[in-house]
């Protein structure tokens, strides 16, 4: 059976648009909240990442660590990520969900216990921001023999010569930090040098995904939209922070900027 | 798990730079891989280039100040009874601790690869303050992370760094200590990593940052062994290095020259900070018994919870106050070759008090972690046995928590 992230990328061509992948750190603001936003975004988002938060994360910029702070406050633990998911699946069966992560709260788990009970909540994909390539090697064949992609992630600092050798070893998808910065920071580099770089990455292996997440937002997404695929995470994230401030329902505001995020790729 | 003789043991990790096959590694952001692979073929260029060492030594001597005393502490020692007790004042180091060689060193590096501009993380504000001096030595423009915490019971150090130029950026996410400091020091060079180097300020992060530090603070066994042979005509045949032990920096340091003597004649005690007595939490990842995780990069016994959430830690000292603790001394631990041991709060201001009291020396209060294990065990051992303690910090940056603490007496004015 395809993939539902494969399936996903398919169905978006289709239609002759770039795939929306969202970001959200799961717990936030709790665990019911946070399967809300899920459900909700789900109409408008072709892939959901589900962030497992941590508390010493060396990627994430001030959006995304504030909320993985809140949802740990909140006391999100492991299990209850997978049951979010699980019971996100019950009702989205085919939407693809990828968990994306930092190494320790895997090995904490246990790999082979993770990656079961990945595949029994329904993940389809994981990210893991500190398991590079070559080190990543074990662990990405371990996730194909369950059907999970393991996603590369690829940088503007990725020499050409590691660049071939990681899309070699990759999976049929893999992920293009826009920029030199943590999650969520400014866009500091023009749409038009983004997309030099990605078509540059995308010619070392065509049939393969790449999307381009860091800094995207409403305002930079539409320059973007001739990639396989765009994230979108920090924005929500802080779109999750200002909604609890102004004593909003953060599910209502969450989706509409969704929506609107959709809108700008058609 | 095997430590080979001969090989320096920062160049005892395997290619992917786990020591042991098993602990430090390289667990960090893809955009990092390329800076770090730059700086370890200029490291692994530099530390055997003859020039480069003769710069070093050059500015160890003339600007650090190179050796360090080596005295004997007589009226602390007429006072416990039992062994000999000395003490490698390291923090006669220009700017009054060890580290001052890593800095010296990442100015160093940053100088030759070009960078104009060096960030660093600070606990205590040593790391921080060195890297200011050095950076101002050098010529390069310089940002401090330190946690907010720190920055208000440290407060001489983040003067001093203010005043060398260095631009000090409060960290006020988690619990705002030194472990926030160096995730956020991170996180800002994976944002900066074309223009700025980055200096880890103890012997952890990726692997790269635990060799370059573990080579610079060798400085201080370098001189201890030519001190000891001057005095005794040898190394001694019952030799016990005490040290503190936060990330690792100094005890590395004061031992590294002593690695492949046989642990009988030159043991190694590793002093971590215990926390206040009535306290559940510490910063004794090795005495208590912590899991293996990954910390900033590198695996290694770390306070976690179940989940793998990094824990809170508790320390009167900022220095030791650290989560985690070095892969080479997670190494150093599972072979046997040091024993680690932990002091509490009390236990070191006690120390601070008997020795200052019998002695013209102010150890800061992570040194009064060692000094607090060194003289309880000193008591016990024959007069032939030498106890040295390294004294790596002055205890100026620590006098608004001594006043605090033990009284106005207690705090002398520099």
């Amino acid at each position: 059976m395809l993939n539902p992230i494969s399936h996903a990328f398919r169905k978006a061509k289709q239609e002759n648009r770039a795939a929306l992948l969202t970001y959200t750190v799961a717990g936030d603001s709790s665990k019911k909240q946070s399967l809300e936003i899920l459900k909700s975004i789900s109409a408008n988002a072709d892939i959901l990442e589900v962030g497992i938060p941590h508390n010493t994360p060396v990627a994430d910029g001030s959006q995304i660590q504030t909320s993985a702070y809140r949802a740990i406050k909140n006391g999100i633990k492991m299990n209850d990520i997978f049951k979010i998911i699980k019971d996100f699946k019950k009702s989205n069966k085919n939407k693809p969900i990828i968990l994306m992560g930092y190494f320790n709260m895997i090995l904490q788990y246990g790999e082979k216990k993770f990656l079961n009970k990945c595949n029994s909540s329904g993940v389809n994909g994981l990210i893991v921001v500190d398991l590079p390539w070559p080190e990543n090697k074990d662990f990405a064949k371990k996730c194909k023999k369950k059907s999970i992609y393991f996603i590369q992630l690829l940088s503007p600092t990725t020499t050409k010569r590691r660049l071939k050798k990681i899309i070699r070893d990759s999976h049929p998808m893999n992920y293009f930090i826009s920029m030199l910065s943590t999650t969520g920071g400014k866009l500091k580099v023009s749409p038009n040098d983004i997309l030099k770089n990605y078509n540059k990455i995308k010619k070392i292996d065509p049939k393969k995904e790449i999307v381009i997440g860091f800094g995207i937002t409403e305002k930079t997404i539409g320059k973007l939209k001739s990639a396989d695929g765009l994230v979108v995470g920090s924005a929500i994230c802080k779109e999750i922070s200002k909604s609890l401030k102004h004593r909003q329902n953060p599910v209502i505001n969450v989706s509409k900027l969704v929506k609107k995020l959709k809108s700008k790729i058609l | 798990m095997k430590i080979k003789k001969k090989i320096p043991l920062i160049d005892q990790a395997n290619k992917l730079g786990f020591w042991g096959g098993k602990f430090g590694g390289n667990y960090v952001p893809e955009t990092l891989k390329k800076p770090i692979e730059d700086l370890e073929i200029l490291f692994d260029k530099l530390k055997n280039d003859k020039k480069f060492i003769a710069e070093r030594d050059k500015y160890f001597k003339n600007w650090v100040g190179t050796p360090t005393r080596f005295i004997k502490l007589k009226n602390l020692t007429n006072h416990v009874g039992g062994a000999q007790i000395w003490s490698k004042v390291v923090s006669d180091a220009n700017g009054g601790a060890h580290k001052i060689y890593n800095a010296t060193v990442h100015c160093l590096l940053a100088k030759r690869s070009g960078k104009k501009f060096i960030i660093g993380d600070t606990g205590a504000g040593y790391a921080g303050k060195m890297l200011s001096m050095a950076a101002k030595k050098f010529g390069l423009k310089c940002k401090i992370f330190m946690g907010a915490k720190d920055i208000a019971r440290q407060q001489p150090n983040v003067k001093a760094m203010k005043k060398n130029g260095a631009e000090v950026i409060p960290v006020y996410s988690g619990s705002q200590t030194l472990v926030d400091a160096v995730s956020e020091c991170m996180r800002f060079w994976v944002a900066n990593c074309d223009t700025a180097a980055m200096c880890v300020g103890s012997t952890v992060g990726p692997a790269i940052f635990v060799r370059i530090c573990g080579w610079s603070t060798s400085q201080i066994s370098r001189e201890l062994k030519v001190q000891l042979i001057d005095e005794f005509g040898s190394v001694p045949k019952k030799l016990k290095l005490y040290n503190c032990v936060g990330g690792g920096s100094s005890s590395f340091g004061f031992w590294n020259e002593f690695m492949d003597y046989d642990k009988k004649q030159c043991e190694f005690i590793g002093v971590e900070a215990g926390g206040p007595a009535k306290s559940k939490k510490h910063a004794a990842p090795l005495t208590y018994g912590s899991k293996i995780g990954i910390l900033h990069g590198a695996v290694q016994y770390v306070n976690q919870n179940s989940d793998g959430q990094i824990e809170e830690t508790e320390s009167i000292s900022a220095g030791l106050d650290y989560p985690g603790i070095s892969p080479l001394h997670c190494f150093l631990k599972d072979t046997k070759r040091a024993r680690y041991t932990a002091a509490s709060d009390e236990d070191a201001l006690s120390a601070y008090k008997t020795v200052t009291k019998f002695e013209k020396l102010r150890p800061s209060l992570e040194p009064s972690h060692a000094f607090s294990v060194a003289i309880k065990e000193a008591k016990k051992l024959s007069k032939d046995t030498i106890v040295v303690v390294n004294s790596c910090g002055d205890a100026y940056k620590d006098r608004g928590i001594l006043k605090k603490r033990l009284g106005k007496k207690y705090v002398k004015s520099n």
